[in-house]
C-alpha cells in the first residue's frame, strides 16, 4: 500500500493479512464498509436488503475466535455482498421478484454454508434482474442499480448489484450467478473481476434455479487474487447437486504466477464479430492491446474461428427459457411467496392470477417463449434443434482447445449502455450477451478482467475462457495480465458535486 | 407471422399466466420477432447430431436410498400463504 487507505478500499487478501495479524478487527472492517454503503448506496442502489444485525454477530464471532488464538480461514472476517438468489436461512430471499416477496428460506444454499463456515460477514442482498433474466438489472422489481462509473448507465446484469457494490467499494467481495454472462458482463461493465467456473465446479444446491443446465455460481472481486481465494472456498463436490463434479479442488492461489510463458492463446473471431457485426471499436482495440500484452508476457497468440458460435443467441434463447419455464412452474402461490388476494373460482385461476401479479414482463416473456418451445408439435423444431446446435458449439470449442490453452476476446460488445436504452427491444438486449453465452452453452469456465477504459471513462473487460476445469490456467493468465498494469487499482468513487448530484470519478 | 394472438393466449394458459390485452398484443409482436431470430437454426444440418443437454458427461448419478435429516413440518410450512392442519391449503381442485 503506497498510502494509507480506508479499510473499505482494500482487497480481501489485503484485509485478510491485517485481520490475521490483528492490526484490524472484523468489527472495524465492517464499520468502515458500512460507512461506505451509507454514503454511496443512495446514489447506486446496489443493495436491496441490508443485514447489519447478522453482520455484527458474524464479525463479533470472528473477532472472538481470533482473540482465543484460533487459526481461521483466509476470508474470515471479510465482508461480502450476496446476490438475492441464494437461499439464506433466516434472511429474506426474493430474486428481486414480487412473487417471492417475504420468502425467508428455512435452509442455506451450499455456497452460503461455505461462506458461514469460512467466517464471512454478510452485508446484505444485492439487486439483480428478476430471476436473473436480464443484462442490465433493469428487470428488477426493486428499482434500478446505477453504474458507479457513470450514474446514467446500467451496471450490467443480471448480477448488477453485486458488480456495482464491488466497483464502488461498498463491499470487499461479492458473489453472483452466471447463466448467460450474468457474472462476467456486469464485472466487465463495472471494471471488476468476475468468474463463472466450469459447470459443476460449484454446487447449485439452494440457488434459485433459472436454467439448470447453464447456471453456475461464482465470485465478483476487486482483483484476481481475491477471485482465487473465493474459488478456493466455493468449489467442491456436493452430493445434493447431482451435476456437481467430484474431483479434488486445488489451491487456486498457487496458479497466480506473473508470467504466461508457453501458453497458447487464441483470439476468437466470433467474439470480435457476431454474424459479421463487429464489437465497438474501442472495445476491440482494448482487447487487441491486451492480447499484445499477453504476447509480451510470454504467450503465443493468434486468431481462431469457431463458426458455430454465430448461432449462440438463438440456441441460448430457446434452451434457457425452456428450462426456466419448467423451473418457474414452482412459483404457484401454494408453498411460499405471493398468492393473489382476488376471489378465484378454482386452483387454475389462482395460479394464473398469482403468477400474473407476481412476475415482471421479462419473466413472463421467457415463460411464454419456453412454454411455446416445449409445447406439442414444436419440441423438435426448437428445443431438440437447439440442443443439437449446442453440441456443435461445444465441438467447436473442443477443436480449438486442441491448439490453444485459453481463448480470449471481449466480454461485452460495448461498454455499459444508458439506462432505458434497450428496455423496449428484447432482441437488442439479448445481443449484449453474445460473447458470454457460448461459454455457458459449452459448460466452460470464463472470466472477466479489466483491460482498459473507453474515451468516456467506461471500463472494458477482457474475456478469458478455459478448458473444462481449466480455472488455474485462466487465473494464471488473468493474474499475469492484471499485474502488468494498473487497471485493477482504479476504483469508481461517487462524490457529491456542487449541484447536489452524485457523479462518479476515477481515482488511481 | 408465426404466432397469432389466439396461440399466445393458449401458450399463456399452458404457462399458467394471465395476460392483459395490452400484454397479449405486445407479447405477440415481441415473441414473433424473437421467433424470427430463431429461424436461422433451420439452415443448419444437424442430422445425426446428438442433443447436448448437460455440459459434462454424467448420467445416472445414483445414491443409496437412506433417510437423512430434512425440514420439519413447521419449517416446511413457515412460508405458506395459506395452511390448515399441517397442510398447504389451496382453492377447490375437484368439483
Amino acid at each position: 500500500m503506497s498510502q494509507p487507505r480506508e479499510l473499505y478500499e482494500l482487497t480481501a487478501h489485503e484485509l485478510s493479512d491485517l485481520l490475521a495479524s490483528k492490526q484490524v478487527s472484523a468489527r472495524e472492517a465492517l464499520d468502515s464498509v458500512w460507512g461506505r454503503i451509507t454514503s454511496a448506496d443512495e446514489a447506486l442502489h446496489s443493495y436491496i436488503l441490508l443485514t447489519r444485525d447478522v453482520a455484527e454477530r458474524q464479525a463479533a464471532a470472528v473477532d472472538e475466535r481470533r482473540a482465543k488464538g484460533e487459526r481461521l480461514p483466509a476470508l474470515a472476517g471479510v465482508p461480502i455482498a450476496l446476490k438475492d438468489i441464494y437461499c439464506t436461512k433466516g434472511i429474506e430471499t426474493t430474486c428481486c421478484s414480487r412473487i417471492l416477496a417475504g420468502f425467508v428460506p428455512p435452509y442455506d444454499a451450499h455456497v452460503i454454508e461455505r461462506c458461514r463456515e469460512h467466517g464471512l460477514v454478510f452485508l446484505g442482498k444485492t439487486n439483480m434482474d428478476e430471476f436473473a433474466m436480464g443484462s442490465s438489472t433493469e428487470n428488477s422489481s426493486r428499482g434500478v442499480t446505477r453504474n458507479p462509473w457513470d450514474l446514467d448507465r446500467v451496471p450490467g446484469g443480471s448480477s448488477g448489484g453485486s458488480a456495482a457494490s464491488v466497483a464502488a467499494s461498498e463491499t470487499i467481495v461479492s458473489m453472483g450467478t452466471d447463466t448467460g454472462g450474468s457474472i462476467r458482463q456486469p464485472a466487465s461493465l463495472c471494471g471488476v473481476v468476475g468468474m463463472k467456473p466450469t459447470y459443476g465446479r460449484v454446487s447449485r444446491y439452494g440457488v434459485v434455479a433459472f436454467a439448470s443446465s447453464l447456471d453456475q455460481v461464482g465470485p465478483i472481486t476487486k482483483d484476481v487474487r481475491d477471485c482465487a481465494l473465493m474459488l478456493n472456498m466455493l468449489a467442491g463436490y456436493d452430493p445434493r447437486d447431482s451435476t456437481s463434479i467430484n474431483t479434488p479442488v486445488p489451491d487456486y492461489t498457487q496458479a497466480l504466477k506473473p508470467n504466461v510463458k508457453g501458453l497458447r492463446i487464441g483470439l476468437v473471431k466470433e467474439f470480435m464479430e457476431y454474424q459479421g457485426v463487429g464489437v465497438d471499436p474501442e472495445v476491440g482495440a482494448a482487447v487487441r492491446a491486451a492480447v499484445a500484452r499477453l504476447e509480451e508476457l510470454g504467450a503465443t497468440c493468434d486468431e481462431v474461428s469457431l463458426p458455430y458460435l454465430n448461432y449462440s443467441i438463438p440456441v441460448y434463447y430457446i434452451i434457457a427459457p425452456a428450462e426456466a419455464s419448467s423451473n418457474l412452474a414452482r412459483f404457484d402461490g401454494v408453498q411460499y411467496g405471493h398468492r393473489t388476494r382476488e376471489k378465484v373460482a378454482d386452483i387454475i385461476e389462482m395460479y394464473r392470477k398469482t403468477r400474473d401479479e407476481g412476475f415482471g414482463s421479462e419473466v413472463k416473456r421467457r415463460i411464454m417463449l419456453g412454454t411455446y418451445a416445449l409445447s406439442a408439435g414444436y419440441y423438435d423444431a426448437y428445443y431438440l434443434k437447439a440442443g443439437q446446435v449446442r453440441t456443435l458449439i461445444r465441438q467447436d470449442f473442443d477443436r480449438a482447445f486442441e491448439q490453444y490453452d485459453l481463448l480470449v476476446g471481449p466480454v461485452s460488445p460495448t461498454v455499459a449502455f444508458r439506462l432505458g436504452e434497450k428496455t423496449e427491444d428484447p432482441v437488442a438486449m439479448y445481443l449484449s450477451d453474445v460473447c458470454t453465452i457460448p461459454v455457458n452453452l459449452g459448460g466452460l469456465p470464463g472470466m472477466s478482467v479489466p483491460c482498459g477504459f473507453s474515451r468516456e471513462g467506461m471500463p472494458i473487460g477482457l474475456h478469458i475462457v478455459g478448458k473444462p476445469l481449466g480455472e488455474e490456467t485462466m487465473l494464471r493468465a488473468a493474474y499475469a495480465f492484471e499485474q502488468s498494469g494498473d487497471f485493477h487499482r482504479r476504483r469508481a468513487v461517487p462524490v457529491e458535486t456542487r449541484d447536489g448530484r452524485r457523479l462518479a470519478v476515477t481515482r488511481a | 407471422m408465426l404466432l397469432t394472438p389466439e396461440e399466445v393466449d393458449h401458450v399463456a394458459l399452458l404457462g399458467r399466466l394471465e395476460l392483459t390485452s395490452e400484454e397479449r398484443e405486445r407479447f405477440t409482436d415481441q415473441l414473433n420477432s424473437i421467433l424470427e431470430h430463431f429461424e436461422q437454426l433451420g439452415q443448419l444440418d444437424t442430422a445425426g447430431v446428438p442433443a447436448m443437454s448437460h455440459a459434462i458427461a454424467m448420467s445416472n448419478v445414483l445414491r443409496e436410498d437412506v433417510p437423512a435429516p430434512s425440514l420439519s413440518p413447521e419449517e416446511a410450512l413457515q412460508n405458506a400463504p395459506d395452511q390448515a392442519s399441517g397442510c398447504f391449503r389451496v382453492p377447490r381442485v375437484i368439483e
